[in-house]
């Protein structure tokens, strides 16, 4: 199990926008650099990318909450 | 009514501005803040604090029921907007209004109107303020646009009658230019839009931004003269100065009266700022927009004329004529203001909240720096970035720019990347020095690798 982190802190999303399908969903395959989560900073977006591979595993936060700096988001299963 | 209770519906430097502003007039300041908020130095500084909503604005400061209520329940008889989030918000405006609450701005009917373009522009020609130079409707041919082209002069800017969102604009140097690129025009404009039809407007490359400072009191109406903005990234401005050092004096002065003119003409109330395209070459501006709330920018021109614009804002709005004759308000030297923002300028400006480890701010005459700072205080990452303005005043802008590298220097914001070292570097610049700058001037600077690393 390979935890995701957000780089900054800020309000996590995990879709690009609303309405928008989710980054990825249990199951899905990651590659190095798929982006799997999106951190609101001071009205800036930042997209954080998976720096491994593996199976995605699940979101830990909720689409819109808040997120502190190297608060794990996401968990690949290896 | 005098205001006597006065929410402040907003936060980081602004509300900060408006509570001493307010308590240096005997009134009682209340600061909504969201749960992110509970313990900026507004909250600490007001005479009464009100939560407000969760940490994101869309459910706190951008909340009109939340602000509403907050207001009633705390027996507010105004509330001040500062600028961003309800500031402009005309829905905003009438829910005070049905609840008996002053607005400290204009009414909501001038607000729809000047936040309309096509409106603000009629309402900024009637009262004589220039505006682009463009064609009077839609164009079918090439031969009626070369015609147009012809009264507007070159270079023209080509756009979709029916289109916007700039999809489709060419710029044309002449008539050559313009007969090739017009049936080019056309075809996008047919495929996108199913209309062919083609609008000209003169195009005004490389302009400057020169807004003005208006204030009214529903009848009367003063201006404040000028501020130059061209400083700006992605369209944010940077660094603003007041006056505007290329306008030669007749210009000021027409510039200045037709922006009273306009204000006079909608009856306006309140702080106002009537923003321009200004032509170093042929000398000429054009209205883009008026923003009708007190801006970030607003000290560089209290330095300048030595008013209190907040003060005079919240005077106004509490049915106060203005306290000033035009003949009264002089200005007086040069004045720089440059935001510090919580970004590193040494990594696209990636922004960069935390926690204020230490803070030594600048002391001396002519030295104002308007923030929210103290030091342990961790900023949240949930708003703009900006920290604080640092603004300057001398005689002249040379000796303005000189102070501000001192000041600078001695600024110290501790724990976090701060946009500082790009204003000493902008402040060591030939162009900044020589005042030859525009609005498309920074982002090519920066670029070009201009701001280095210092230690």
């Amino acid at each position: 199990m390979t935890q995701i982190f957000s780089p900054v802190p800020g309000t996590f999303y995990t879709q690009s926008a609303p309405g928008e399908a989710l980054f990825k969903q249990p199951g899905d395959a990651v590659t190095a650099g798929d982006v799997v989560g999106l951190v609101e900073v001071m009205k800036t977006f930042i997209e954080v990318k998976a720096e491994t591979a593996g199976t995605f595993g699940a979101y830990l936060v909720e689409d819109g909450a808040a997120i502190g700096a190297g608060e794990p988001f996401a968990e690949l299963k290896d | 009514m005098p205001v006597q209770r006065l929410l402040i519906a907003n936060r980081g430097e602004i509300a900060v501005r408006i509570i001493r502003a307010a308590q240096a007039m005997g009134i009682h300041t209340i600061q909504a803040h969201s749960e992110a908020d509970a313990d900026m130095l507004a909250v600490r500084l007001a005479d009464e604090a009100v939560w407000i909503g969760p940490a994101q604005a869309t459910q706190s400061y951008l909340n009109v029921e939340a602000v509403v209520a907050a207001a009633k329940a705390t027996k507010a008889d105004a509330v001040h907007p500062g600028y961003g989030f309800l500031a402009e918000n005309a829905g905003f405006v009438r829910a005070l209004d049905a609840a008996g609450i002053t607005f400290v701005g204009p009414s909501a009917d001038t607000i729809d109107r000047m936040g309309d373009k096509v409106a603000a522009r009629q309402a900024a020609q009637a009262a004589g303020v220039p505006v682009v130079p463009g064609s009077k409707g839609r164009l079918d041919t090439v031969d009626d646009a070369v015609a147009v082209a012809a009264d507007l002069g070159y270079p023209v800017m080509i756009k979709a009658a029916a289109g916007g969102g700039g999809k489709g604009i060419r710029i044309a140097q002449s008539e050559e230019d313009l007969r090739k690129m017009a049936p080019q025009a056309q075809a996008e404009a047919k495929a996108a839009f199913g209309d062919g039809g083609l609008y000209l407007e003169r195009a005004i490359l490389a302009p400057r931004h020169i807004e003005v400072q208006i204030m009214g009191d529903g009848t009367d109406a003063v201006h404040y003269f000028e501020r130059e903005c061209s400083m700006q990234r992605r369209r944010q401005k940077v660094w603003e100065e007041a006056g505007a050092a290329c306008l030669d004096e007749a210009t000021r002065t027409h510039l200045c009266d037709t922006a009273v003119a306009l204000a006079k003409a909608v009856e306006y109330v309140g702080a106002g700022t009537l923003e321009y395209l200004y032509d170093s070459a042929t000398k000429e501006f054009y209205f883009i927009e008026m923003n009708t709330r007190i801006q970030v920018e607003h000290p560089v021109t209290e330095m300048l004329t030595g008013v209190d614009l907040v003060q005079e804002m919240i005077h106004v709005a509490g049915g106060g004529k203005l306290r000033q004759r035009q003949q009264d308000i002089t200005r007086n030297g040069h004045a720089i203001e440059v935001r510090l923002n919580a970004e590193d300028p040494m990594l696209q400006f990636m922004p960069n909240p935390g926690r204020i480890s230490a803070l030594t701010l600048p002391a001396g005459e002519n030295i104002r720096f308007d923030h929210f700072l103290y030091e342990g205080y961790q900023i949240p990452p949930f708003y703009d970035s900006l920290l604080g303005k640092l603004i300057v005043h001398a005689a002249t802008r040379e000796a303005a720019i000189d102070l501000l590298i001192t000041a600078l220097e001695q600024l110290e914001i501790g724990g976090i990347k701060t946009t500082k070292a790009l204003h000493l570097a902008l402040a060591r610049d030939k162009d900044v020095r020589a005042d030859d700058i525009h609005t498309q001037w920074l982002e090519p600077w920066l670029a070009a690798g201009n701001l280095k690393p210092t230690h």
